[in-house]
């Protein structure tokens, strides 16, 4: 039967599948315990200090950022700050901060723990806040409800509160003041303002969070308290929630081809919103250091070589969408779709290839490259398979190298030991987050994530700085799509589809994917059926 | 002095040797694979290429391999076994978290395993080529041919997913507080299905070693006079063809000690056992020298112990190999 995901969310998502509908559904219930899975263990659970989605999953329901991403047209909620402005000069961003909040060990919620997070933690040591807040000089505290963050440089004040939900989760200077933060052993033993407090980490087990009873949010949240129980074989999940041991597992923790015979279980629905605001793409990296790939005629022809169609249907089963450029659709602020394009075509990259004076020799082939999934999911080591029979139609032979997650780092972005990659980026609400470091040039080898692909274009460099300090939103947001267009026509990576995850959830679970950072947003609103 | 404690003063003798091998090999196999700790862990989060150097600095990465190896044989000889940079705890009190679990879901399985080997072993050995062992074998051989994995999940979909007698994963019941008879009962629960997928393949294997070592036996002229003699069948199989077919197996028993540790990788995955295989298997994904040698060792140690059992086993199931070993 084919698999449409049309008339597959249509049959067998149930109301879940809209968050509104879902919201105004039932009257919400006090009690229970929400049981989750979870498949890693993070070395350092604190947000402020790592911004990463395998933190936040665990670690958002007990520590806040400033604001959270929401379905509105601000785009943003408050939560630890209840409004932000920018300076005209782009030189600060003062926030009003919630009164009333206090932390889990009883001590006040001030702007104080939001001088000492910025500057010492975030600035600091933070993974995507030492380069995000590397101008910021200076907080002030005029009064323990403002905070006023001081740049340097000018800084426009929407990329500032486009980066709140990710890069700003506030805990107490208190227990972190004097000491050195990266071994505080409150990175693992959390305390927050957060509507659930963190009780205790059996590794290798679970992590169990209880509800705060003197949450600024009351009467949220609603749940009693939350256990992530450790689950790392993917087959182990789907057979948990089948049994009902355990009520959610987030993130396609479930692998994809179970999802159709999981929607059709009674009580159990597939949920597909909730991640827009961390959508991720498949990516073609490419190694410019290799002469042949360096012709932006083999780039093209590589991008027309691709089904994306196909991947989507095939390899996503319907959950994902052809990408058009390096900004995902969900963001309306600066997405654009008036971008070269490369369809599905072979014959135009066979003659895009001939072209570039690469034919085919006697055996067929016009040359070989090494070619390198990421591990990081299923979908990337199938788009490697895919791309390796697709390049061969078009005389490209590729052989698949597969490394684990800490090779392909090194090989990819250390030692650039590679000629094709299939990447997996991930967009966190504003280009200048993660997205532009893609096509930067001049970074130094080693960083993860970044234009480790020897692309180097000056106009895209003038545009990524200049986007980077516009104050005006319409100027950013030109710069953005002048951004997109110069990425699909030098084409440094092709971006393939664009993708969210999945949630599977026991029916009995209700607000799931009330936001679209709903996995590692605070769940305050999340409750339980009788 | 008695020809056991000889053994055992020769093989810990020997010992030191041994652990020295297995410590640098296990070190510097991790060092040839590509990426080291900081690749593996920020793969998962990104970062600038300062927190990439930080983090070097501050594990100690950005030192030479020989230097590092020195500087942990330093600590191991004040018998410190380092910090794991994945889980950020000292390497002795993870794996003495862990080693006990894995030790009891090992002992109840070979336990299973020994059982049901030797019962489905004696029914096929005591009357080679008979309608039992014709059917007992077959069942064997359908078992030894399953893998782990599959087996376990099957398991799961029967006894967890469709009658749910029996929970999934895990080892105890999560936030129930349980304490004394009510913990032992609730963990002996969650180990059934774990227990079983391990032990029943190694049963398998158990059984088949038994029926070939009675084939064997049943073929010596020791047995063809016991017959002749008219030693009651049921005698004859237990005290003389079974006894001896128990050397192989236990030769076999002894392999096992150190496949016990790693075949538990895949049931320890499966069933979210927070075993030493599982966190093994995360050491090397994680490049954590310092787990991962630690482990070794305590699985080194083990399978020292567990070898000098089973030979001093041999002599009292067959004094003549406590005899050859005293010749040596």
């Amino acid at each position: 039967m084919k698999l449409d995901r049309r008339a597959f969310l249509a049959s067998a998502l149930v109301p879940l599948l809209s968050p509104g509908a879902s919201l105004g559904a039932a009257t919400p219930r006090r009690g229970g315990v929400l049981v989750v899975a979870a498949d890693t263990e993070p070395r350092n659970l604190n947000p402020a200090l790592v911004a990463s989605n395998g933190v936040f999953f665990v670690a958002s329901k007990v520590v806040e950022p400033l604001a959270e991403m929401a379905y509105t047209d601000a785009g943003l909620e408050p939560r630890l700050a209840l409004s932000w402005e920018g300076s005209r000069d782009g030189r600060s961003v003062t926030f009003r901060l919630r009164p009333g909040v206090r932390f889990h060990d009883g001590t006040p919620f001030t702007s104080a723990d939001v001088a000492y997070c910025a500057l010492e933690l975030w600035k600091k040591h933070q993974n995507l806040g030492r380069a995000f807040f590397k101008d910021l000089e200076a907080v002030d505290t005029p009064d323990p409800h403002t905070a006023v963050l001081r740049f340097s440089e000018p800084t426009p004040a929407q990329l500032v509160a486009n980066a709140l939900p990710p890069l700003t989760a506030v805990v107490p200077r208190r227990l972190f003041e004097g000491t050195d933060p990266l071994a505080n052993p409150h990175n693992q033993k959390l305390v927050g303002t957060g509507p659930f407090r963190f009780v205790e980490h059996k590794p290798g087990q679970y992590y169990r969070l209880e509800r705060n009873p003197d949450y600024w949010g009351a009467p949220l949240p609603w749940l009693d308290g939350i256990v992530y129980r450790v689950l790392p074989d993917r087959g182990a999940i789907a057979a948990a929630l089948e049994s009902g041991e355990i009520h959610l597992a987030a993130f396609s923790a479930v692998p994809l081809a179970d999802m159709k015979r999981l929607a059709s279980v009674p009580g159990i629905a597939v949920i597909a919103e909730g991640y827009e605001g961390i959508t991720y793409q498949i990516t073609v990296e490419i190694n410019h250091r290799r002469k042949e790939l360096a012709d932006v005629r083999v780039r093209r022809a590589i991008a027309h070589a691709i089904d994306r169609d196909f991947v989507v249907r095939t390899i996503f089963l319907g959950w994902a969408k052809p990408a058009t450029g390096p900004v995902p659709r969900f963001d309306k602020a600066f997405y654009t779709d008036d971008v070269p394009s490369y369809p599905f075509d072979p014959a135009r990259a066979e003659a895009l290839l001939d072209a570039a004076g690469y034919p085919r020799k006697a055996d067929g082939v016009r040359f070989a490259v090494e070619l390198m999934p990421a591990p990081w999911f299923e979908q990337t080591r199938q788009m490697g398979e895919y791309l390796r029979q697709a390049l061969r139609t078009i005389g490209i032979e590729a052989r698949l190298v597969l490394k684990d997650p800490a090779g392909h780092q090194k090989a990819v972005y250390t030692d650039h030991a590679f000629d094709l990659a299939i990447g997996s980026p991930v967009y966190r609400n504003d280009p200048a987050i993660s997205t532009t470091i893609l096509y930067e040039s001049g970074l130094p080898a080693g960083v993860p994530f970044s234009n480790q692909y020897g692309y180097a274009n000056p106009e895209m460099d003038r545009v990524i700085r200049a986007a980077a300090r516009a104050l005006d939103p319409e100027e950013r947001a030109a710069l953005y799509r002048r951004f997109q267009r110069l990425a699909m026509e030098d084409l440094p990576i092709v971006p393939v589809c664009e993708f969210t995850f999945l949630t599977v959830a026991r029916t009995s679970v209700r607000n799931v994917a009330s936001n679209p950072r709903w996995a590692v947003s605070n769940w305050a609103d999340c409750w339980l059926e009788a | 002095m008695s020809p056991g404690l000889a053994l055992a003063r020769r093989r810990l003798a020997q010992a030191p040797a041994v652990l020295a091998i297995v410590i640098t090999g296990g070190f510097l196999l991790l060092e040839a694979a590509p990426g080291d700790a900081v690749d593996a862990y920020v793969a998962s989060l990104g970062g600038d290429a300062g927190f990439v150097r930080e983090l070097r600095e501050r594990w100690g990465l950005d030192r030479s391999v020989w230097t590092r190896f020195l500087l942990y044989l330093a600590g191991l000889v004040t018998g410190d076994l380092g910090v794991s940079l994945a889980f950020d705890r000292p390497v002795a009190e993870l794996v003495l978290e862990r080693l006990p679990i894995t030790l009891a879901l090992a002992a109840a399985a070979t336990s299973l395993a020994l059982l049901l080997g030797a019962g489905l072993g004696l029914l096929c050995g005591s009357r080679p080529g008979g309608l039992a062992d014709r059917l007992a074998s077959a069942f064997v051989l359908a078992l030894n041919a399953t893998p782990s994995f599959w087996l376990g999940i099957v398991l799961v979909l029967v006894f967890a997913v469709r009658l749910r007698w029996l929970p999934s994963a895990g080892i105890e019941t999560i936030g129930a507080g349980y304490a004394g008879v009510a913990r032992l009962l609730d963990v002996a629960r969650h180990m059934v299905l774990p227990v079983l997928t391990l032990g029943l393949v190694y049963a398998a294997l158990y059984a088949r070693v038994l029926r070939a070592g009675m084939v064997e036996a049943w073929r010596s002229d020791f047995v063809r006079a016991a017959r002749a003699k008219g030693l009651p069948r049921k005698r004859l199989v237990l005290a003389h063809v079974a006894r001896n077919a128990l050397v192989p197996l236990l030769t076999v028993l002894g392999l096992h000690g150190a496949a016990m540790v790693g075949g538990s990788v895949v049931v320890e995955s499966l069933f979210a056992v927070p075993g030493l295989g599982r966190l093994a298997f995360e050491a090397v994904i994680a490049r954590d020298h310092a787990l991962l040698v630690g482990i070794v060792l305590v699985c080194a140690l083990l399978v020292i112990l567990l070898n000098l059992v089973v030979d001093l086993l041999y002599g009292r199931l067959d004094p003549r190999i406590e005899l050859a070993s005293e010749r040596r």
